[in-house]
Order: C-alpha cells, then sequence, then structure tokens
C-alpha cells in the first residue's frame, strides 16, 4: 500500500483526525465508566481485574490522543480534557451513566449493565482493532497492534461473566436481559464513522461499517446460541450519533468530572 | 485424656511454639498455635485488608480527576494495587478464620457492624488533588514503616504478603512523591494547595502510628504482638522513624510542618512534638471520624446492590 499522504492533502489528514478522535474518545469515557466502578465491584478479585481493563483503556486512550498530538492537533492532555462536549466523537453507550448516583455519593452502579456494555463494546473494539491492523495510516495499524493484545484478555473476561451470569438465577437473567436491551438501544452509533465515514473508508484507514458490523455478529453468534438467545439487531439510529457531535448531557457531567483538577490550570505542570 | 494431661499437652505445644519463635521459625496456616496468637493475627491481619480495601476510596474519588493521563494511569494503577493487597491479606485472614467457620462474608459483616476497624487515617476526607499526592506520599510512606517492622513476623503467610506489599508501597510512595513535587514545583495556587493538605494530614499522620500506650485508649495490641515476633517496634519507635525519614524531605520542598514545636532533641536523641488530639482518634476508632460513615455507605451499599451477582454466582458454581 502506498503511503498515505496528510501533508499535501488535508481532506486525508481531516479523514485521520476523525478516526482517530472517535477511537480516543471511546476509550477516554468507556475508561471513566469503568474507573467509576472502582472499590464497587462485586468482590474484590473483580475489583483488582477490571480495574486493570480500565487502567489498560485509559492507555489506549492516550495511544490515540497522542497520535493526534503528532498530527499537530495539540498536546493530548488539552485534548482529553478540555474539548467540550459537542466536540467529542465518542459513541452514546459509553456515556452513559453505571446507573443511579454517582460514584462520590450513594452509587447503585448496574452490574448487568456493566458486563454487557463492557463486553459488547470490547467486542466491536476487538473487530475495529483488527481491522485497523491494517490501516493504511502506519501509526495507527503500529498502535492497533500494541492494543490487540490486551484485547484478547478484557473481551475473554466479559464474555466469562456473560455467559455466566446469562446461564445462573432467574432474577440474573432478567437483568442481563434488560440490560441487553439497554445497551442494544444505544448500539447504532458504535460502528458508524460519521459523516467522515466514506473518506475514512475510501482511504483505508479502517473497513467500512457493514463489514465490521457483520464480523461482530459472527463473533456474537456461537455466545448468543449458548444462551439461547436471537442476536439482538443493532438499529439503525440512535438517539444521537456522537460520532456527529451529538451527545446526552451525561457526557457534559462525566467531562466535568475527568477536567476538573486540570481545568484548574492547564498551563500548569501537574 | 484427663483435664490435667491436656492441660501439660497444651503447655509443651506452647513450650515449643514460643521455643520455634524465639528461634526465628516461621509458624504456617496449619501448624498448632495459642489461640492468643491466632486472634491477635486475626485482628491484625483482616484489619490490615479492610484498611487496603477501605484505603481505595479516598483516593479513588480522584482516580477520574486525576489532571493528566499520565497521573490518571498512575492513580490507576495505584488503587488497583491497594485492591490486590487488600485480597492477598484477606485471603491470609481466611485461612487463619477457617477453625471458626468463618469466611469473607462474615468480615465483610464485621466491618458494617463496626466489629471489624479499618485503618484510622482512611476516615479522613480527601478534599484536594494534593491530598490524593499526599496520600501516596506520606500515608503510603507511614504504611512502609509500619510494614517493615512485620515484614519478618513469625507468621510466615503474612511475612510473605508483606513482603509483596512493601514492594510495590515503594513504587507507590514514588508515585505520590511525583504528585507531590510537582505540585511543590508548581503555580503559587499549586503550592498553595499542598501546603494546605499538609496542615490538613498532619495531625492524620501523627495519629497513623497509634498511641503510645494503652493510656490513651485503654488497650493496646502492641505488647501481645511484641510478645509472639509479630512486630518488633512499639508504635512510638515508629513515629520516630516516620519524623526522621520525613521531616527533612518536606523541609526540602519548602513546606512548613504545622507544629512549631517539632524539635529534634539531640541530647535524648529524640523528636519532640506536638500531641495530636487523642480525643478525636477515640471518636474515629469507633467509626465517628469526619468519613467513616460515608466511607462504609459505599461500601454497604455496593455489598447490598451487588447481592444478585453473588447469588447468581454461587448458583453457577453448583
Amino acid at each position: 500500500m502506498t503511503e498515505l499522504n496528510l501533508t499535501t492533502a488535508p481532506e486525508n489528514k481531516e479523514a485521520v483526525v476523525s478516526l482517530l478522535f472517535q477511537l480516543a474518545d471511546d476509550d477516554f469515557l468507556y475508561s471513566f465508566r469503568g474507573s467509576e466502578w472502582l472499590g464497587l465491584a462485586p468482590h474484590i478479585e473483580e475489583d483488582v481485574a477490571s480495574s486493570s481493563i480500565s487502567q489498560d483503556s485509559m492507555g489506549h486512550a492516550a495511544m490515540f490522543y497522542q497520535l493526534l498530538e503528532e498530527l499537530g492537533l495539540g498536546s493530548a492532555d488539552s485534548l482529553a480534557h478540555l474539548r467540550p462536549a459537542k466536540e467529542r466523537k465518542n459513541c452514546i453507550l459509553v456515556e452513559r451513566p453505571n446507573g443511579e448516583g454517582d460514584y462520590m455519593n450513594v452509587p447503585k452502579f448496574d452490574w448487568a449493565y456493566a458486563v454487557v456494555r463492557n463486553y459488547f463494546y470490547t467486542a466491536a473494539k476487538k473487530v475495529k482493532i483488527e481491522s485497523l491492523k491494517n490501516s493504511s495510516y502506519d501509526p495507527l495499524a503500529k498502535v492497533a497492534l500494541k492494543i490487540n493484545i490486551e484485547l484478547y484478555y478484557h473481551l475473554l473476561h466479559w464474555k466469562t461473566w456473560f455467559i455466566q451470569l446469562f446461564n445462573s438465577t432467574e432474577e440474573a437473567r432478567e437483568r442481563m436481559q434488560s440490560a441487553v436491551d439497554r445497551v442494544m438501544k444505544d448500539f447504532g452509533d458504535v460502528f458508524s464513522l460519521g459523516a467522515d465515514g466514506e473518506q475514512i473508508v475510501r482511504l483505508g484507514l479502517i473497513e467500512e461499517e457493514k463489514v465490521l458490523v457483520q464480523r461482530w455478529k459472527a463473533q456474537m453468534k456461537p455466545v448468543f446460541e449458548s444462551i439461547h438467545l436471537p442476536i439482538p439487531e443493532i438499529p439503525s439510529r440512535t438517539e444521537a450519533n456522537g460520532r456527529n457531535f451529538e451527545h446526552t448531557e451525561d457526557l457534559e457531567s462525566a467531562i466535568a468530572t475527568l477536567s476538573e483538577v486540570y481545568r484548574l490550570d492547564p498551563a500548569a505542570t501537574w | 485424656m484427663s483435664i490435667l494431661e491436656k492441660e501439660l499437652e497444651e503447655h509443651e505445644q506452647l513450650e515449643q511454639f514460643m521455643a520455634r519463635i524465639e528461634a526465628g521459625d516461621k509458624i504456617e496456616a496449619d501448624d498448632w498455635m495459642p489461640e492468643e496468637y491466632r486472634i491477635a493475627l486475626i485482628k491484625l491481619i483482616s484489619m490490615h485488608g479492610i484498611s487496603e480495601i477501605m484505603g481505595a476510596l479516598p483516593e479513588k474519588e480522584w482516580v477520574p480527576k486525576a489532571p493528566s493521563l499520565r497521573r490518571k494511569l498512575g492513580i490507576m494503577a495505584k488503587v488497583q494495587d491497594e485492591m490486590g493487597h487488600g485480597q492477598l491479606l484477606l485471603r491470609v485472614a481466611e485461612d487463619l478464620l477457617k477453625p471458626y467457620g468463618k469466611d469473607r462474608d462474615d468480615l465483610m459483616q464485621d466491618l458494617f457492624t463496626g466489629k471489624l476497624k479499618f485503618h484510622n487515617v482512611f476516615h479522613m476526607p480527601a478534599k484536594t488533588w494534593a491530598d490524593a499526592g499526599l496520600i501516596g506520599w506520606l500515608v503510603d510512606g507511614a504504611a512502609i514503616i509500619t510494614q517493615t517492622n512485620m515484614l519478618n513476623s513469625s507468621y510466615g503467610p503474612y511475612s510473605r504478603a508483606l513482603h509483596r506489599i512493601c514492594a510495590e508501597e515503594v513504587f507507590h510512595a514514588h508515585h505520590g512523591e511525583s504528585i507531590i513535587m510537582a505540585l511543590a514545583e508548581g503555580t503559587e495556587e499549586q503550592r498553595q494547595m499542598l501546603q494546605e493538605s499538609l496542615n490538613e494530614w498532619w495531625e492524620a499522620l501523627l495519629m497513623f502510628f497509634g498511641p503510645a500506650n494503652s493510656d490513651t485508649t485503654g488497650s493496646s495490641k502492641q505488647d501481645i504482638t511484641i510478645k509472639y515476633k509479630i512486630r518488633t517496634s512499639t508504635n512510638e519507635e515508629l513515629r520516630q522513624s516516620f519524623f526522621t525519614k520525613y521531616v527533612p524531605r518536606i523541609l526540602s520542598l519548602g513546606l512548613t510542618i504545622p507544629d512549631p514545636t517539632l524539635r529534634f532533641d539531640e541530647e535524648q536523641k529524640v523528636w519532640i512534638y506536638q500531641q495530636p488530639d487523642w480525643s478525636k482518634f477515640k471518636q474515629i476508632i469507633m467509626n465517628n471520624g469526619p468519613r467513616s460513615q460515608a466511607r462504609l455507605n459505599l461500601r454497604r451499599v455496593s455489598y447490598e446492590t451487588n447481592a444478585w451477582v453473588r447469588e447468581a454466582l454461587s448458583a453457577a458454581a453448583i
């Protein structure tokens, strides 16, 4: 593949930047939701395991923001912390809260929702990362290679929880089913490449949405068969398409928390 | 066996046990041990374990707020380590609890009812990012001092767990020190935030090591733990080591220690300092500290909210 020229073709750079923001903002928010669970997971062993996953995911976000920094978009820290909600490209699934209450006061978090969101999101991320390994944008392909190794364990972890909870008590199955419904309702923009999608695909940065969705479904099929459920349909539209800067109010409060200290003085060294 | 014979046998076992301890032998989970020893270990190790877990909560408040990607990664790793230490220690405590037919669920219940205490330092609020850094630097620094004191504990499983924990605590202290250094070398506001944090935490850091003797609270486990070689130094000796190690470091950052009477007495070779208000300490260890109930409540709520998960897991295991 010929090397992607970003200096002479600004529209190429725009497409790369757009995709990188999608990937970076996704993991940044995903990791945030995971870190809110810290100390509150169903048991201590799980706390250790899932906080390790949140940490890896923050590391992935940092790598994507770093690629943006290298493209001259500003420092990775300011990109992560200072951009308002209306400039974010994460899917809305990762901005949804973990349940009632917030992590500081009486958090009535929903573990079924956490398991389903984390599993479906991780499976989607794995499909994307596999595709990104062959990205025409070489720095991104290299990062994908690194991330891929860690994703294997993340996926295994959430898949184990998913199957185990579906195959246990009636209450667990009901809670899981309800979580699947809620997660799927928000799944419409997870694979969306947004308004720049056509250019992103044309440049060979990642494969097209349709292909990625099919792979995700193929991957989920045996799992759903094992719990005797049909694979849920991915909606074509969601409440908002995060890739096109459409978000819920939950994103604003999430960013306010994430950047509370950084915003005290963005010029300072922390 | 007559009562007399039984008493004789126990006496002999105790003598052999003490001889092993004196010789520096390690006692293992399945070895015979006097009840007093087992109970002292259970109290100490379950409190240590649960404190690691409760101790994750004040810092956890700052995990999402950490002011850069690098700091976010650092503090996430740190808090995860603390949870890992908690897990390691609770397993050691669970083995000791087996003869009583108790398990982790009992420990959690004891925490909720107040029977099992968590360390006094984790009842304090962490109000600013500087507090998060200070916890890493000085609270973990203090923890290294108390844990090193028990590194060669006569109880083998605890000693081995502590070796692992202390190695990681050294990284934590570096993590905290790095946050503190950035603030100390930063803007006027950052330095002020740091000074206020030190003012806020100084008393808690002194209380960290516990009162010098049982006069304060009416009882102290120091004597038993020293007798059985679970630990070597007294609370006051540990506090003195803390001063020796950290007072110069704190001063070198240009910070003011909020105790004008603090000085090293060259003749007596001891640090002279203003005693903390031990009545506050008494309140804290009765779970009446500033954040005692709020933090217990966090644990309680998550334990209750997740009850269905534990049920589901035990159903799946059958």
